[in-house]
């Protein structure tokens, strides 16, 4: 049961969003210019990546799930792929340079702080520029509060895995910010 | 230094938001609805909960920044500086140190937010809305804590530095200066 009253049969962040609707509305707005929009050199699979790795260090079941299907939407993985990439991403077929900003944003989760000189180094080694630097560390920043937001209210979510999957492509088309929270 | 180029004159916070004023954006907005808007929060209450969050984090910017604010807000440094310390002890309602002890525990991770924490911050008279918008402030706090920190931006040494930032918060809250920030070139304080 979540800890304030939401709106029932809306999962996750959606609950929240129908409860405070001020808020949803730069929340959301932060999350479509971070994840969606395309002036952008990293892609949107690539960004989604970095929100799933993130969500899954927290152990937010419902928003790993969420980005964890669209990014495999958007990068043409199965679930077991994105579990693989989640759990040792390291020795998977992904650029060295999105392993690069991966271990960065790795570092984020547990803690700014964590992140070292040596890491930026390795990523700007592997082409990554400042934007995409920055880009990562906001991406595993904002994760580390949407999973706190989503989590800490302790919301509901379908456990059913393959639900998050079939409904990736609306996700992605729909995108953050004009979408119907009722479907 | 920092990992990527900013302005010097913008140590912590600020040259990141400036550095991609499209994300600041609707950072800056939830902020000041958050710590600004309408509630029943006070806005040094509020602020009270960013500094613990903060101070937890180890965010040593936004730690002092917080301080500032919440001390100006109040009129007095000691609250502030003892709810960092030990939130029981501290010079606060009931219903604030429940609440704060839930900010603390959203620190840490959502999932270790208790129901007894929760039960205890009804009892002591905290709204739906009070528990919501206390976990959201941790929440955003913990995404502030580590882009400043992540990005290993300038954590300025004086003193005055955060006196003069906690008093920009007071006036302006969280939008951006109508007139930007390059006033501040002409400032030493950051240096």
């Amino acid at each position: 049961m979540p800890h304030i009253p939401l709106t029932e049969g809306l999962p996750g962040i959606r609950g929240l969003m129908a409860y405070s609707p001020a808020t949803a509305r730069p929340l959301n707005e932060l999350a479509e210019i971070l994840l969606r929009y395309d002036d952008n050199t990293l892609t949107r699979g690539e960004r989604e990546l970095i929100g799933a790795y993130v969500s899954s260090l927290n152990d937010c079941f419902f928003c790993q799930n969420v980005h964890g299907a669209l990014a495999g939407y958007y990068l043409d993985l199965d679930m077991q792929a994105i579990d693989m990439i989640k759990q040792r991403y390291e020795t998977t077929t992904l650029s060295d340079k999105l392993k690069a900003l991966l271990s960065i944003a790795g570092s984020v989760q547990k803690g700014g702080k964590y992140v070292t000189a040596a890491q930026i180094e390795r990523a700007r080694a592997e082409g990554a520029t400042d934007k995409e630097i920055h880009d990562t560390v906001l991406i595993a920043a904002a994760f580390c509060m949407f999973n706190r937001y989503v989590d800490g209210l302790d919301t509901w979510a379908p456990r059913d895995r393959q639900l998050y999957i079939e409904r990736a492509p609306l996700r992605a088309a729909e995108g953050y910010i004009d979408f119907d929270l009722y479907k | 230094m920092p990992y990527i180029p900013l302005p010097e004159h913008l140590p912590g916070i600020t040259g990141l938001l400036e550095y991609r004023q499209d994300t600041a954006a609707p950072i800056r907005e939830l902020t000041q609805i958050l710590l600004r808007g309408p509630s029943t929060l006070t806005e040094a209450e509020r602020e009270l909960i960013a500094t613990v969050v903060s101070n937890r984090n180890e965010c040593r910017f936004c730690t002092a920044a917080h301080t500032a604010a919440a001390s100006v807000l109040m009129g007095e440094a000691d609250t502030a500086s003892q709810v960092k310390r030990d939130i029981e002890a501290a010079p606060v309602s009931e219903k604030m140190k429940a609440l704060l002890t839930i900010a603390a525990q959203v620190q840490v991770n959502g999932k270790n937010v208790t129901e007894a924490s929760i039960k205890r911050a009804r009892e002591n008279g905290a709204t739906d809305l009070e528990i919501h918008d206390t976990v959201l402030i941790a929440a955003l706090f913990c995404l502030y804590n580590r882009y400043v920190d992540g990005l290993a931006t300038v954590t300025p040494d004086n003193p005055d530095f955060y006196i003069a930032l906690g008093g920009r918060l007071k006036q302006h809250g969280y939008n951006r200066l109508k007139q930007g920030y390059d006033h501040l070139k002409q400032s030493t304080l950051h240096k």
